[in-house]
């Protein structure tokens, strides 16, 4: 047996640029890698400002494996506190939702202020004194992007504006969609339980290979007209945004119709004051805005926004994870926001027409994997006919995995990190 | 969708339902949709069917939050449709399911639009669910609208009130 020094890293053996290896998504020491060089390092989404819009609400959150709560104070600053009483570790908070000023344990009576300082706690005697240098845990970075909040748990690193980079525009895109220019996360969310790798999602949210055959039994009896946009021959494109973001760019495709509000799978007469509102904003812009819809952008490693409803993936073990989903409510778009409501609730969710199906396909694929060969998951479609367009971004063809050779990549530079 | 819920008026449980006839309805129901009849479960419905799953409690407003399922007769039918086409990945093959009604309560009448009166039934449920991912227990409160139309029963309205609603769910393919 000959030695060989292998200068590889462990992930440069599991990452190729046309392959990846199977154990990716199996191997619990993998998962456990991934919790501290991704969902605890880098920026991970967590909600929106909207949901706690004045001083005192929170809402309970998960990021990775940790329960949050996110929390606006009285001075309107927000808040990622670690769901743990800085005495005995006990939850402090129970209720899903609320409007508090300060979180009391149930334990020992420590009570918190809702930006996680203490301040107080029973028979100070016991202590010597009635001040203690401790407080509830939190999310070190906390910052937001037109409401949407990230928080990462390394307290230096890059800013959120420089992993977002271009899918910030992205975010942008959908802003536009509203006439006052803000957008609101408050129908709720749906919690849809998945036992698969959180990776299958990520991966598949920018896959235009699979909508016609998952997807198909719906496209088909409701004449959707999404298939095409997902066939070989679309003009739509898959765009690599850099830093593990990707997007199917469908406006080609919607351009070539030149239909206000069929991105939307209505007519501009249906939502007569929507497109008067958005012309009345935008000007000449705001045909293009109601012709060419919201994005379909996946952000790393968990925000997927697929033009009407915004998903969070958060991982809970090496084979499950849960999919948060909800729709997106357009400041004074009243005309569309109970269409969304309803739309979405169609489509996803554990019972939704499009989702369940995904979610098949996840559950399908985690359990194929358990078989030991051929070791190689397949993401080459398209590099025969990957190119580069005007502003630098390797773009690919609708049906192709140029969004899943763009999310390796970073994850790689990310797993390498010490 | 709903707008027949707010002109809708409370009363005292309608004569003329016979609770034998009832009940046979609901296990009816119940065995349709466990067995994946389709065209039978459909032909329940009155033309202004709501089935509603709620999330994240009961008591939401269906037009402004997320539901898990929240059909008109319209949605219904396309929820059939997609089933029946044998590629609804989520239910292919079928869930093998059964299910437990019990806990059968008249709970009221509620007078309809055209001046009928639906009976409003509540009663507690299980299912146990078989899929290749395992199996999952399926448990809550389920609030049905009856209504005598040319002398049989149909169903105008089905809410589900899964007691987990406010957890991740599994995926929920089947008729609940």
């Amino acid at each position: 047996m000959t030695s060989v020094i292998d200068t590889d890293s462990r992930y440069d053996r599991l990452i190729k640029r046309d392959r990846v290896h199977g154990t990716l998504y199996t191997d619990p020491s993998i998962f456990a890698d991934e919790l501290q060089k991704i969902w605890y390092r880098t920026w991970v989404f967590v909600g929106h400002e909207s949901e706690v819009a004045q001083p005192g609400d929170y809402i309970r959150k998960r990021l990775g494996l940790q329960d949050l709560i996110m929390t606006r104070d009285r001075d309107g600053e927000l808040h990622l506190l670690l769901n743990r009483c800085a005495h005995r570790g006990n939850q402090v908070c129970d209720d899903a939702k609320g409007n508090a000023a300060a979180f009391r344990c149930p334990y020992h009576g420590w009570t918190f202020r809702n930006d996680g300082k203490l301040v107080g706690f029973p028979f100070f005697k016991g202590y010597g004194q009635r001040k203690l240098d401790v407080a509830m845990g939190r999310v070190p970075r906390v910052d937001s992007y037109h409401g949407f909040v990230f928080g990462s748990f390394a307290a230096d690193g890059p800013s959120l504006i420089e992993h977002l980079g271009a899918a910030a525009g992205e975010i942008d895109r959908l802003v536009k969609l509203s006439p006052e220019g803000r957008v609101e996360l408050t129908a709720g969310w749906l919690q849809h339980r998945t036992h698969a790798n959180w990776k299958l999602l990520a991966e598949n949210e920018t896959d235009g290979y699979h909508p016609q055959f998952v997807h198909g039994s719906i496209f088909g009896v409701t004449g959707s007209t999404i298939g095409p946009l997902y066939s070989d021959a679309s003009t739509a494109v898959t765009r690599d945004l850099g830093n593990g973001h990707s997007e199917n760019d469908l406006r080609p495709e919607f351009r070539k119709f030149g239909e206000p509000m069929r991105w939307f799978g209505t007519t501009e007469s249906r939502v007569p004051d929507y497109a008067a509102a958005i012309r009345a904003k935008h000007g000449e812009a705001g045909e293009e805005i109601l012709i060419e819809g919201g994005p379909h952008v996946m952000i790393f490693p968990n925000l997927f926004i697929a033009e009407i409803q915004v998903f969070n993936i958060q991982p809970v073990a090496v084979g499950e994870c849960i999919q948060f989903s909800t729709a997106v409510q357009l400041a004074g778009g009243a005309e569309l926001n109970r269409r969304m409501v309803s739309q979405c609730i169609g489509s996803v969710g554990p019972a939704g027409m499009l989702l369940a199906d995904d979610t098949e396909m996840y559950e399908r694929n985690q359990a194929g994997l358990e078989s030991l060969t051929p070791e190689w998951l397949e993401i080459r479609r398209g590099l025969n006919r990957e190119r580069v367009d005007d502003n630098g971004f390797t773009i690919g063809s609708a049906t192709d995995e140029t969004g899943m050779r763009g999310f390796w990549s970073h994850y790689k530079s990310l797993m390498e990190k010490q | 969708m709903s707008a027949a819920v707010d002109t809708e008026t409370l009363g005292p449980v309608p004569d003329g339902f016979d609770r034998w006839e009832v009940e046979q309805f609901l296990f009816r129901e119940a065995r349709y949709a466990d067995e994946s009849d389709y065209d039978a479960w459909e032909a329940l419905w009155t033309d202004d069917a709501l089935y509603w799953v709620p999330a994240g409690g009961a008591d939401i407003d269906p037009q402004r939050q997320m539901s898990v399922i929240f059909d008109n007769r319209a949605r219904i039918a396309t929820r059939l449709k997609q089933l029946r086409t044998g590629k609804r990945y989520a239910q292919a093959p079928p869930s093998n399911l059964r299910r437990l009604i019990t806990n059968i309560e008249f709970l009221c009448g509620r007078s309809t639009s055209d001046g009928g009166v639906d009976l409003e039934v509540g009663a507690n449920f299980m299912v146990v669910e078989s899929r290749p991912r395992g199996n999952t227990l399926w448990g809550g409160r389920t609030t049905y609208r009856l209504r005598l139309q040319d002398g049989s029963l149909r169903m105008a309205y089905k809410k589900v009130v899964l007691v987990d609603n406010d957890k991740p769910l599994p995926t929920l393919g089947f008729l609940i």
